[in-house]
């Protein structure tokens, strides 16, 4: 085994692990904090798998940003904590469903044939990722820049609301 | 580099179902949103083994587009998780039936 190899299934590891605590903690601090590792974990593999450039935007919106906005909604918020572990009992059905939906997956993968053959092992430069991604893919880069705007009006008016709402009826009182 | 497709495929499936799991399983509205978030970052990692193993980068496009989106949706479903427990309710998935405006 390759030493890349050996730090891919060290990466997945790693990432299972802690995706596994996060979705079974029950204090959502803790849970986060599984998650920022599972994240970080994820930008290694990208890594190993020759996408640097996923790799370090993982690094800065996932684990940098999008986590770091959940632990200051929880700090915010003061949501309850629960100590330990999720119950066991919650999990059985849903467990059960993964379990037979992992089966079939990896029956799918078993019986692919291209699945067998090693990976080369590649890097791809960030400047040729950002070349296909604003020449073919422009048109979805543009809808995302939209989508984005837009879920940025709808959280200036979700977070707005009450407050004008409270004005209104200070004013009134 | 000695890894098989099929290996970071089933890495990939096994993140997803874990991902899954933790947004169906939970009460919280926080932990429902890292769920979905695991479900996204899987099907991140298939699409760069697949761009790895066809040799195009049309997958790791894909992740940076997905990563976008995943971006957004995060904010969103904080920003309703914040305003429903402004407005008196809670953070469980529970009690959130007041979207249809009454």
């Amino acid at each position: 085994m390759t030493a890349l190899g050996a730090l891919f299934y060290l990466l997945s590891a790693v990432l299972l692990i802690a995706a596994g605590l996060a979705a079974t903690r029950r204090n959502p601090v803790h849970a986060v904090c599984c998650a920022v590792v599972a994240f970080i974990a994820t930008a290694g593999v990208f890594v190993v798998l020759g996408a640097p450039l996923p790799g370090v935007l993982e690094v800065v919106v996932y684990a940098g940003a999008i986590m770091v906005l959940f632990l200051f909604i929880i700090m915010l918020l003061g949501l309850p904590v629960g100590v330990g572990a999720v119950p066991a009992a919650r999990l059985v059905v849903p467990g059960v469903i993964a379990a037979a939906t992992l089966v079939a997956l990896f029956a799918l993968i078993g019986v692919d044939p291209v699945g067998r053959g090693l990976l080369p092992a590649a890097m791809a430069s960030p400047a040729a990722v950002g070349t296909v991604l604003f020449g073919t893919y422009w048109l979805a880069v543009e809808a995302v820049s939209i989508i984005l705007f837009a879920a940025l009006a709808a959280v200036l008016l979700l977070g707005r609301a009450e407050r004008d709402a409270g004005q209104q009826g200070g004013s009134a009182a | 580099m000695n890894v098989p497709l099929s290996h970071v495929l089933a890495v990939a499936s096994l993140l997803f179902a874990i991902g899954a799991l933790c947004a169906v399983s939970r009460r919280s509205i926080l932990m429902i949103l890292v769920g979905v978030e695991f479900m996204l970052t899987a099907a991140g990692i298939a699409f760069v083994g697949a761009s790895l193993a066809w040799g195009n980068l049309d997958g790791q496009a894909a992740v940076l587009i997905v990563m976008g989106l995943a971006a957004a949706e995060a904010g969103l479903g904080l920003a309703l998780l914040v305003h429903g427990r402004r407005s008196g309710g809670t953070a469980s998935i529970d009690d959130y039936n007041r979207l249809t405006g009454e």
